[in-house]
């Protein structure tokens, strides 16, 4: 879709008073190259992090502990791979297949969120991970819902409701393992440990650092800085904490009256940069794991193409 | 993808008369092991929609197990703390994944005979009616999700062809156990077989494939699934499906 026309300040205009009136840009409405751009960027990264994300709990797919857990994990890495579907439909839209999205992950040109850089290593990791990933993750994308940009808020619509069921799942099995024998209740508060730190590092940078934010706030892309978000997901946290029977690793905790929040201790940046860049303990597992069976799969999605071609239907249909 | 899954949760138990638990067991231990099979797929599935479609299979046959465990005993005590030869599913499902075409491969062979076998007990009002009227639509789309790629890579590249006509000769000496009769089970046995091996030869004819010519079982008189003897890769699947559960003894999941 072209973006240079002869009244291009109409266009413009149109779009600004869209998006100024809370109303929704739809695919085949003007947009601003950069707006596309950065919501391409968004988008992508939100598509690989779902991808990415089925990696450390398919981990644990096989070692359930019971069967009604693994109906449940299973049916959440499921979820998962459905909401890469939405999403990378979502940036179709804007003219970017699927194909050359996935390209840029494999190649390191697209980023995924890093907290699936950290390994899952008991059975607990994956409440921890519904309970404070998906919940850090809802907060993060409730206000997507608004999104200016329609076919986006219209998938965020469909995720956050899973992505609110994960955040259940996981909760309640947390709570389970605080509740059960004193190894299981030991293995919630270890996981706990480990995870609490990565989830907060999950808004992203502190609001003065945050390279596209300005930007994707003025566009309605964005409707909360990260430090706002960061702080709304602490309060929802601390009582549920409690009422799991779990302490939160940060002695700096505490409420204060006269902000109406919970005060929290510094998060270590050098870390969230240092996993970014690449040295986080699980960045070249995933990578690799995700490029090889991109790589493994080839012969499949060439007999499909294949197939296709010889009986007049198309490759899509033959993924199906 | 809905919120709260249907195949997360068992099918609830109706009022039917008792199963035979020699069945119900053999029948719940086959899906529970290819299930677990499918679930080893999750993120390493050659395209995204094969990690929804391989998921969806792998939940509607755990929901299927688990019912049919329920009808013996308590589904956790029976999926993780029996030995290896104490299992009762036929050695096919408990193949190790291998590439697409032998997971394919397995899929086409034990869907079929599982749709014609839902399809022959829901006739009955026998114990299994009820599970089977839910179970042969759940089992008719999975034995269409492997025709279709059968066809695909069958009639696909050459490499996909080679690698699917492999994969049907490997898996070829697994398919005569299915056809075992199965304690006080009301299914006419024969009739399975002769339209198991149209359904199948009709498939690989269409996907230019050849029907593989080998003897349908092993040569060793001990006994295959049905009887406790498994393959050597089966003992360390149930060490990693088991591990955990085991760990805790006593404990609540």
């Amino acid at each position: 879709m072209t973006t240079t026309a002869p009244d291009a300040r109409t266009y413009e205009a149109v779009f600004d008073a869209t998006v100024a009136a809370d109303e929704r840009i739809e695919p085949r409405d003007w947009m601003p190259d950069a707006y596309r751009a950065s919501l391409v960027r968004q988008i992508a990264q939100h598509a690989h992090s779902e991808i990415i994300g089925m990696q450390p709990e398919a981990n644990w797919i096989t070692r359930a502990p019971s069967l009604r857990r693994k109906a449940i994990l299973m049916a959440k890495v499921q979820d998962e791979a459905g909401h890469g579907l939405y999403l990378y439909s979502a940036a179709e839209t804007l003219g970017t297949g699927r194909d050359e999205l996935l390209d840029k992950l494999h190649s390191g040109r697209q980023k995924y969120s890093s907290i699936f850089n950290y390994p899952t290593l008991t059975w607990a990791d994956v409440g921890a991970i519904g309970w404070l990933v998906d919940g850090a993750a809802i907060t993060n994308q409730v206000p997507l819902c608004r999104c200016s940009y329609g076919p986006y808020a219209r998938a965020m619509v469909r995720i956050c409701k899973e992505e609110s069921f994960h955040q259940r799942q996981g909760y309640e099995l947390l709570l389970t393992l605080s509740r059960g024998t004193e190894a299981q209740h030991a293995m919630a508060q270890d996981a706990v440990d480990r995870w609490w730190w990565p989830s907060l590092m999950m808004f992203g940078p502190p609001d003065d650092e945050s390279a596209h934010s300005a930007q994707s706030m003025a566009w309605k892309i964005k409707r909360h800085s990260n430090d706002e978000l960061r702080q709304r997901f602490v309060d929802i946290c601390v009582p549920q904490a409690e009422s799991l029977g779990l302490a939160l690793p940060d002695p700096g905790l505490r409420w204060n009256e006269e902000r109406g929040h919970h005060d929290f201790g510094a998060i270590d940046w050098d870390e969230f940069h240092e996993v970014l860049r690449g040295n986080g303990p699980c960045n070249e597992e995933r990578i690799s794991r995700r490029r090889q069976a991109h790589e493994e799969g080839a012969w499949v999605r060439e007999a499909a193409a294949a197939h296709a071609r010889k009986h007049g239907g198309t490759p899509g249909e033959a993924r199906a | 993808m809905n919120p709260t899954p249907a195949s997360t949760q068992a099918p609830a138990r109706a009022s039917v008369p008792a199963a035979p638990p020699g069945a119900a067991l053999a029948l719940g231990d086959d899906a529970l092991v290819l299930s677990h099979r499918l679930g080893e797929w999750a993120g390493h599935a050659p395209v995204l929609e094969e990690e929804v479609a391989l998921a969806n299979i792998a939940l509607d046959l755990l929901g299927q197990a688990r019912f049919l465990l329920s009808l013996v005993g308590d589904e956790d005590e029976l999926a993780y703390l029996r030995e290896e030869r104490a299992f009762r599913n036929v050695q096919l499902v408990e193949q190790p994944n291998g590439d697409f075409a032998h997971t394919i491969a397995r899929q086409l062979y034990f869907s079929t005979y599982q749709e014609l076998l839902y399809g022959q007990l829901t006739a009955g009002d026998g114990p299994f009616a009820p599970l089977a009227a839910k179970a042969v639509k759940e089992v008719a789309y999975h034995r269409d999700h492997a025709e279709h790629w059968t066809l695909r890579l069958g009639d696909g590249t050459e490499e996909s062809h080679r690698r699917m006509q492999t994969a049907l000769d490997a898996l070829w000496r697994f398919t005569g156990e299915l056809f075992d009769p199965l304690d006080r089970l009301d299914v006419d046995v024969s009739a399975l077989r002769d339209g198991w091996l149209a359904l199948i030869t009709r498939t690989v004819g269409q996907a230019t494939l050849t029907l593989p010519t080998g003897p349908q079982s092993g040569a060793w008189t001990a006994g295959a699934g049905r009887q406790g003897i498994h393959t050597e890769p089966f003992g360390r699947m149930l060490a990693e499906m088991q591990h955990l559960h085991r760990s805790h003894p006593g404990a609540t999941w």
